[in-house]
Parts: structure tokens; sequence; C-alpha cells
């Protein structure tokens, strides 16, 4: 007997990341829906684009001004070593534009209102006001999720095109300023190695990563149970399985596209 | 059991939480246009027969029936249809705390009615005075009293003028002067505009002076159900020991 039971523990465990993930897809599934029939809650979506757009941006710039000067700072004393100084430039601007801008953005973005969504929605569920949604006949997916995945996915390649940018910013203050390389060949290095579809790969990724930070969200906060606890617990989780789950899709993104 | 004037039906429901039975064979006719209370004890599956009535529920067997339709059966659409003939007033009101009172009250009749401006100003308006609370439109949710976020709530529910009205635990909580006018207001707000009201509650005096019929919930059925005076008589110990408050008798307390 008690030799089968941690592989029942495991089997349990499996079961349960299965069966959440069937759950997440669904919820999916249920918004596309949603979102094909009227109304376009155009005014909630803005709302959210707000919410997730403008007020990160103090975060995102601040992530991404200091990852930018971080990595100019670190490359350059591995490149020096075989005097490539030269490359600092392009080495950060491409890692910036395809993992760093998205993945970073992302995380942050997710601790902020991947984690707000799920507290929000987790809160409306305990006091019954998505209860209130169904028995106004509302459709709590379709006045909730729908507008916060929307807005999202629309904000979150905006955030990493900015982070991208403050990055390169804060590489070059580093890089020329700090560490002495000439500002022209800083900046022409980047023209000549970094492409288009550097930068738009990694924007794609980014519109997936919001995806997946606020389905995610939604879905911990909208199946919340337990009270004032049960909020905190989905708000923890959500942000967890969120990052996990950007950080490992990262990954699979990254071998298809490049 | 089930007459002509019965507007909603339960037969023989069931329903289990994980390996809790909470509803088990449970049946009740609610009768048109009347008030009818639910009594029972804390936790004994009174806001879950509510939820079953209008579909936030599904019970595992059994037939819920609303003007004869089996609300079990239904798909979203049609279930959707079906709610904007109901209100709900929830334990806590359940107010929309991202909106202030007026918006909240705004909700149905701008999702259902597409009403706007003045004419919604004056609507809303106009329900926030019938439950007493004219003057409050600016403010948040949660800076009014439990009273007063309960009329509120009540003013939502019955923005777009439901023929049934649902009330779960709507004086749980209050002062006794606020109990009784939320009695008052339930049974007005009925006889008023001819609303089939099902009314669940632990006000015993409060049930007895506004039901038209009272049903006793226990152990996941409906042991008895009459108009108040036949329940005041009722022979079976379980109902004599509730109405009556008393610790020792039939139903196990502690």
């Amino acid at each position: 007997m008690f030799l089968t039971r941690p592989l029942e523990a495991l089997g349990r465990l499996v079961l349960r990341a299965l069966e959440e993930a069937g759950e997440i897809l669904l919820l999916l599934i249920q918004t596309c829906l949603w979102l094909l029939r009227p109304p376009l809650r155009l005014r909630l979506i803005f709302k959210q684009m707000e919410f997730v757009g403008v007020r990160s941006l103090n975060v995102t710039l601040l992530t991404g001004i200091f990852t930018g000067a971080v990595f100019a700072l670190q490359s350059y004393h591995g490149f020096s070593l075989f005097g490539a100084e030269s490359l600092v430039g392009s080495t950060v601007a491409l890692a910036l534009a395809r993992e760093l801008g998205p993945v970073l953005t992302s995380l942050m973005v997710t601790g902020r209102a991947g984690s707000a969504m799920a507290a929000e929605l987790g809160t409306m569920r305990v006091t019954e006001q998505i209860d209130a949604l169904y028995v106004m006949a509302v459709n709590p997916i379709q006045y909730l999720v729908a507008p916060r995945v929307v807005a999202s996915i629309l904000m979150l390649p905006v955030l990493t095109i900015i982070a991208d940018y403050v990055g390169i910013v804060g590489g070059y203050v580093v890089g020329v300023h700090l560490l002495g390389i000439n500002s022209g060949i800083f900046i022409a290095k980047i023209i000549e190695y970094v492409e288009f579809s550097d930068i738009s790969m990694g924007l794609i990724k980014a519109s997936f990563f919001g995806l997946i930070m606020s389905i995610v969200g939604c879905y911990k906060g909208f199946y919340t149970s337990g009270g004032a606890e049960g909020v905190g617990r989905a708000t923890t989780e959500s942000v967890v399985l969120a990052s996990v789950l950007i950080l490992g899709s990262d990954y699979f993104l990254t071998a298809i596209m490049f | 059991m089930a007459g002509n004037g019965d507007i909603i039906e339960l037969k023989d429901l069931h329903k289990s939480f994980k390996r809790q039975k909470v509803l088990d064979g449970l049946s009740l006719a609610v009768p048109q246009g009347k008030i009818t209370v639910i009594i029972g004890r804390s936790g004994s599956g009174k806001s879950v027969l509510l939820k079953h009535i209008i579909g936030l529920i599904k019970p595992d067997s059994g037939q819920v029936l609303v003007g004869g339709q089996d609300i079990t059966r239904m798909d979203d659409h049609d279930l959707n249809g079906l709610r904007r003939r109901f209100g709900m007033l929830f334990q806590d009101a359940a107010l929309f705390d991202s909106m202030n009172v007026g918006d909240n009250v705004a909700f149905p009749i701008r999702e259902h009615a597409r009403l706007g401006g003045e004419q919604l100003r004056r609507l809303v308006a106009e329900k926030l005075a019938l439950v007493g609370l004219s003057g409050v439109e600016e403010k948040m949710p949660n800076e009014l009293s439990g009273g007063m976020r309960k009329r509120a709530g009540l003013a939502r529910a019955i923005a777009l003028e439901p023929e049934i009205m649902l009330y779960d635990e709507p004086t749980t909580g209050l002062d006794p002067l606020l109990t009784d006018a939320i009695n008052r207001l339930i049974k007005e707000t009925g006889q008023r505009l001819g609303i089939t009201s099902v009314v669940i509650s632990h006000d015993i005096a409060g049930a007895f002076a506004m039901a038209d019929q009272i049903a006793m919930l226990y152990q996941g059925r409906i042991i008895a159900s009459g108009p108040p005076e036949e329940l005041k008589l009722s022979e079976n110990p379980v109902v004599q020991q509730f109405i009556h408050g008393r610790a020792e008798g039939p139903i196990e307390v502690l």
C-alpha cells in the first residue's frame, strides 16, 4: 500500500494540472465566443487599456532603463576581453528586442495588473457581484473577462516597445557616457545588426504574454472561493502561474519564431 | 400539490456539494403574486435553494419550473431572457463597488432598457425614493451603512419592474426598526406592483407578519408549508421548535 501512495499523489497532481489547463482553455474559448456577440464593450476595453497600459508606464520605464544599463555594463566586461566593445550596443538592443523587453515587461505587468485582475474578480465572486451580473442577465465573461483580455493583448506590445526603447537609451548612457564607447559606432552597430523582424517578433510574443497574464488572472479570480483568504490565494496563484507560463511559453515561441 | 396559480414549481430537487447533501428531494410551489417566506436554520441550504430558482446553480436532479418551463434544461440565451423577469436582492446587496449608487441602480436599465440622459436620471431617482434613499446617487457603496446598501440593492433589483423578486435574508444584521421598514417595503412593493416574492429569512416575527405562505426547510426538504396561521398550529415538533426558537427539541442545535 505505502509503496503506491507517492504514485497516487503524483497522479492527483497531474490530474489537477490537466484539469486546470482545461478550465483555462475553456474560459478562453468562451471569452472568444462572447467577443463575437454584441455588444462590444468599447468603454470597458478602453478603461482596461488605461489600467493595464497607461498605469504600468512607470514600472515599464524603470524596468527598461535599468535592464538596458546593467546589460551594457555586463556585456562590456565580456567584450572588452577580446576588444569587441563596439558590439555592446547591438547586443543590448538585440537582447532587449527579442527577449528582455517582452519577458520582463510582461512579468512586471503580471505583478501589477494580472494580480489586480485576480483580486478584483475574486472579490466580486465572493461578494456575489458576479452572481448579481448573471441575475441581471449580463454575462460576466463578456462584461469582465473579455475587456481585460483584449486590453492586455493590445497594450503589452505597446509597453514592450517603450521598454525596448528606454532600455537602449539606458545602455547608451552607460556604454557611451560611462564606459567611453564611441557614440557613432554604438548606434551604427545597432542599425547594422538589429532587423525589423527582431522587434516585431518580440512584440508578437508580448501580445501572447498579455493573453496569458490576463486569462490566468481572470481565471483565478473568476473561480475564487473561500472569502478574503480565497481572494488572497487566487491573487498569489495567478501571479505564480502566469509568470511560469510566460517563461515556459517564451522558450517555445522563440524556438518557433527565430 | 401545484395549483394553477403557481408561477414557480420545484420538483424533487437533489443537490450535493462534494459529499455533503444540501437538497434532498425538495419540492415547493410558489403561488403567483403572493409572498412566500422560506425559513430554516443557517446553513440549511436556503440560499442554495434560492439560487436554483434563478439558475445560478443547477440541481443534480429534479426540475425547476418557472411559468411552466423547466429552466434546468435551458441554454444560456434562454436563461438570460428568463432572468430579465427576475429581480434579486443578495445577502450583502452585491452592489458593484466600482460604481456609485446611481450607476448601480441605472445598471440594469442601461443594459436592457436603452434609456439615457434625463429620463434615466429621473427613473433612478424615482427607484431610490421608493426605498427611502433620495439623493445618494453620487455616493460609493462603501460609504453606505449596511441598511442603506440593502435598500440600494433593492432599488437596483426593482429597477426593471420584475415579475418575481427573490430576497436572500433581506433583514439579517439590521436593527429592529430597519428590519420592520424593509419587511414593509417588501410587502408594499409586492402588493403595489403585483410581484411574486420569495423571501429567505430567520426573522420569524417578520415572516409571520408579511407572508402569504411560509415554508420550512429542514434537512434538504420542505417539511411544512402553508399560510402562517396554519403553520403556527402545525403539529410537527421540528416546526414548533424552530418558530418558538427553543434549543431543546428534535433539531440538534449544537
